[in-house]
């Protein structure tokens, strides 16, 4: 069998902002990094993200530190979160974002010259760093640019299909070119999984082709855990109209700005449905509203800014009680803006150039004159490959994961801009302790026949007759059945049901054909793509099941409340000996009495 | 609102030709969503890149009737679907596989280029002191998303491949140094190098690379001549020539006066 081997000590798959600060550190102390993408390089998803970076610097609002930022984040994700993760995250972003500027980073201004940040939904003061809505480009550009002066190796265009062990340990990974299918086997001490979200498992997403929940399936078929994977984030404001941009992000900045949400009857619907736990910090007037979107220290923020979770059911709510837009989803304005500031046109312009951009070419459409229609849109997923807080080691020995993949920081609901400040801050933490380990550590044995195994398995589409199962054919009914049956709104008897679908799919998917050769053909990425889909499906969907509340990003038409019974657990997934898909529920650790005081002096 | 029909080009590096392929346009279709059913009903093998579908990431460069334009911006409703819609990869790159180049020429292009380096922090947390304005005239730069279609415009490269000997580092890489020779904390010398190995004598100024760059950086006017007027005052003016001598040392001496906005 034909392959090329490289050796490194660590091996990071993913380059989004995860993977490239994860291996700029474990270069930083000293090893051999190889670094593994599925894009060219720069092309993660990382640089579409738009608003900003969370992290306490406190430069707009003194208020502002870590301890704020943990019980926003904790809040948010309604206290199912890792707390050591919540923790760590909110201590470390802000010199995360400093190191940033150091490597080239050009963040928005202050007045006064430092760093500008922007309010953001759930978060108490302005927190997000941000470059107008344009952040992730900034930070993929920076560590990108800053990464290939450390000699880092980088494998672009280049997808791992199965991770390898050694006993217990993991040992390698082996993947294809995309150019032109060329097997690879990567031998390494160390491996950080970093390959982001499975936004792809739906119809209507945010997320590109790459976000298939490979980092996710590659790490459960390897050993480690999954975690909170019922906790899905649909963020409430995708392009709905002209169909072909469904699902295409629209900041939360734009609500950030001022922006706010109206129905048919031109109702500002949030302001009728405000959740106990967020009243003492929603403003009561639109007026109130408008002042702390603007600045104003004494104002508290618009209902529109509450966390996403209930924001995307409000909408749905408008939708299906008759009061949507058009076209199905429900009016996002900021043109109205100009009720309160000369030259609005120029101002939303400055502020939100690419959302500006992206509705003139996409939708023909001005957003500083016109409302813009939006509806939820699938976008990130909390739940992931469960981790070491410190570490960011999973329970497989010399196994590591970062950023979207892992899973703990977010809880239930993951606040905006909490994603970039976690892949850095995580990212950084992944280099350094799989440098370590590596260091300690020596090459793993490699077992030919497994490898064999692996081969046949990913050319077997070819060898099918051509007339047998398309593969672009049953990622789209899987997408269409998630989105119906494990979507924003669950019960039961509906995820009973895509359960048993799951079965017949993984059976389609055997029978999948692929027609040329391996050249560069998205039909066969497509049909290796669908194992990770099916697997991260389930997992979904079997958590899901379990998890008999509405919580977060969970929600339950079945269980529509909270449950304290819930409120105490993980759910949590695994490969059973027998190949089958395990799940239980695991209580999460009581929280240390110095981080539930902080939580109490932030309620 | 009825069928497009295409002509994509298939084929590898060994060569290839146009086929026919046809598509059922809707209301607000990109070029991009053309492609994909086409994968999806007739080619699965047609191979192209993409990511973001919203202009954001650079990876759907390609030709379409001929102009440079990222696929997953060109709406279906701004080209003439009366004839055949001509779709191929960016001539300036090496052919992988149908719509896909081999870029990886930039990458070291990049490469080239050192890195920020920073003077001493204003703050002593670290940070530095930096206006909005100040501010401003880089980020123009610092939008650019790599879709690489300048570098496929610009004759230089295009017409005549100058990636070797001489190499031309191309608009896109000339606008990098831009911004890291205008950013406001930097202390580093990059004139030599985009004088004598990136090579901007090579430019004269077309503006072609402008026009084509879905960023809207003003690529020439407020990156390369700058850059150019630098380049002359370093190097060909004789009066620049004896203060550098005498304050000896490059960066300081280069007068960093700001530079216009046009
Ligand atoms: C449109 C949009 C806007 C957003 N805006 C914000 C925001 O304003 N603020 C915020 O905090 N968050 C935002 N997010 C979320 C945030 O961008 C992501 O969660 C984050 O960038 C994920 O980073 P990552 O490094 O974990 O993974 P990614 O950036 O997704 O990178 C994954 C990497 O893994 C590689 N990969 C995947 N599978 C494989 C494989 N099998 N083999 C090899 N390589 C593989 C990919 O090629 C890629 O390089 C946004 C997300 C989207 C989609
Ligand atoms: S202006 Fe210079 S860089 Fe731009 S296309 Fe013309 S010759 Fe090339
Ligand atoms: S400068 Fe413009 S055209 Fe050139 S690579 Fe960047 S975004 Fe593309
Ligand atoms: S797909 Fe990202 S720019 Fe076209």
């Amino acid at each position: 069998m034909d392959y090329t081997t490289h050796e490194h000590d660590v091996l990071v798959i993913g380059a989004g902002g995860a993977g490239l600060r994860a291996a700029i550190e474990a270069s930083a102390a000293g090893v051999s990094v190889g670094l593994v993408c599925k894009s060219l390089l720069g092309k993660a998803h990382t640089v579409m993200a738009e608003g900003g970076i969370a992290a306490a610097l406190a430069n707009v609002d003194d208020r502002d530190n870590w301890e704020v930022h943990f019980a926003d984040t904790m809040r948010g994700g309604q206290y199912v979160n890792n707390w050591r993760m919540a923790e760590l995250h909110a201590k470390e972003a802000p010199e995360r974002v400093r190191e940033l500027e150091r490597w080239g980073a050009v963040f928005d201004r202050t007045k006064e010259g430092k760093i500008l940040q922007r309010n953001f939904g759930g978060h108490r003061y302005p927190r997000l760093a941000h470059v107008g809505d344009r952040t992730g480009l900034e930070l993929i550009r920076t560590l990108q640019d800053h990464g290939i002066h450390q000699g880092i190796q980088v494998y672009m265009e280049c997808a791992i299909v199965r991770l390898l062990k050694d006993g217990e340990r993991v040992c390698g990974a082996f993947g294809y070119y995309r150019e032109d299918g060329r097997f690879v086997l990567f031998r390494a001490k160390a491996i950080v999984l970093a390959t982001g979200g499975l936004g792809k498992a739906y119809k209507i997403t945010s997320n590109s082709w790459e976000g298939t929940g490979d980092g996710h399936s590659l790490g459960y078929h390897a050993g480690a855990e999954l975690i909170d994977m019922e906790f899905i984030q649909f963020h409430p404001t995708g392009m709905v109209w002209p169909p072909s941009v469904r699902g295409i992000l629209v900041t939360e900045g734009v609500r950030g700005e001022g922006g706010i949400l109206v129905n048919n009857r031109g109702e500002r619907f949030m302001f009728k449905d405000i959740p106990d736990n967020y009243k003492s910090q929603t403003a009561d007037t639109e007026e109130e509203g408008w002042r702390y979107t603007q600045g104003d220290k004494n104002a508290r923020r618009p209902p529109e800014l509450l966390t996403r979770d209930h924001v995307a059911r409000c909408i749905r709510r408008e939708v299906r009680e008759g009061r949507g837009s058009e076209h199905g989803g429900v009016y996002l304005d900021i043109a109205w803006i100009k009720k309160y500031i000369p030259h609005a046109a120029e101002h939303i312009k400055r502020k939100l150039p690419s959302m500006y951009h992206q509705f003139k070419e996409l939708g023909g459409l001005d957003i500083t004159t016109q409302p813009m229609e939006v509806g939820p849109t699938t976008h990130y997923v909390m739940g992931g490959i469960r981790v070491h807080a410190d570490t960011q080691m999973t329970r497989v020995p010399g196994l590591f994961a970062a950023g979207e993949c892992a899973a703990g920081i977010n809880g239930a609901n993951r606040l905006g801009g909490n994603s970039l400040s976690d892949i850095i801050v995580f990212g950084k933490r992944a280099g350094e302790h799989a440098a370590q380990y590596a260091k300690n550590a020596s090459l793993g044995a490699i077992n030919p026949e497994q490898l064999r195994d692996i081969e046949r398995e990913v050319v077997a589409p070819f060898e099918r007759p051509v007339t047998s199962e398309n593969a672009f054919t049953i990622q789209h009914e899987l997408q269409e059945n998630m989105q119906d049956l494990a979507g924003i709104v669950r019960t039961e008897s509906e995820m009973q049901q895509m359960h048993g679908k799951l079965e017949q799919f993984w059976q389609r998917l055997g029978k999948v054909a692929v027609s040329g050769n391996r050249w560069y053909n998205p039909g066969w990425h497509t049909s290796l793509d669908l194992y990770n889909l099916l697997t991260v499906s389930e997992g979904i969907v079997l958590s899901g099941i379990m998890r008999k509340e509405s919580r977060g990003g969970h929600y339950r038409e079945d269980y529509p409340n909270k449950s304290e019974e819930f409120g105490k657990v993980n759910i949590v997934v695994h490969k059973g000996s027998d190949g089958k898909m395990q799940v239980r529920q695991e209580p999460i650790p009581e929280m240390p009495d110095y981080l539930k005081r902080v939580i109490e002096a932030n309620r | 609102m009825g069928q497009a029909t295409f002509h994509i080009w298939r084929g590898d590096k060994n060569g290839g030709s146009f086929q026919e392929y046809h598509a059922e346009i809707t209301t607000g279709m990109v070029v991009l969503d053309a492609v994909h059913q086409i994968q999806a009903t007739q080619a699965p093998d047609l191979a192209c890149r993409w990511n973001c579908k919203a202009g954001k990431c650079g990876s759907c460069s390609a030709e379409i009737n001929g102009k440079p334009r990222l696929m997953c911006m060109t709406r279906m409703e701004t080209i003439p679907t009366d004839q055949p819609i001509t779709l191929q990869p960016m001539k300036a790159f090496p052919k992988m596989k149908d719509l896909v180049t081999d870029v990886s020429w930039n990458y070291k292009v990049n490469k080239m280029i050192p890195p920020l380096k920073p003077r001493k922090p204003d703050f002593p947390d670290g940070t530095w002191h930096m206006t909005q304005e100040e501010a401003d005239r880089i980020q123009e730069f610092r939008k650019c998303i790599e879709c690489f279609l300048c570098q496929n415009t610009c004759h230089v490269l295009r017409d005549h491949d100058a990636k070797e000997q001489p190499m031309f580092g191309g608009p896109r890489f000339m606008i990098r140094v831009a911004s890291l020779d205008m950013h406001p904390l930097d202390t580093e010398d990059r004139l030599k190098l985009v004088k004598d190995d990136l090579n901007i004598g090579l430019c004269n100024i077309t503006k072609c690379c402008t026009e084509v760059c879905p960023e809207h950086i003003r690529i020439t006017d407020n990156g390369i001549i700058p850059l150019k007027e630098r380049v002359v005052d370093e190097f060909y003016d004789p009066v620049m020539w004896i203060v550098n001598k005498f304050r000896g040392g490059r960066k300081e001496a280069s007068t960093r006066t700001p530079l216009p906005m046009v």
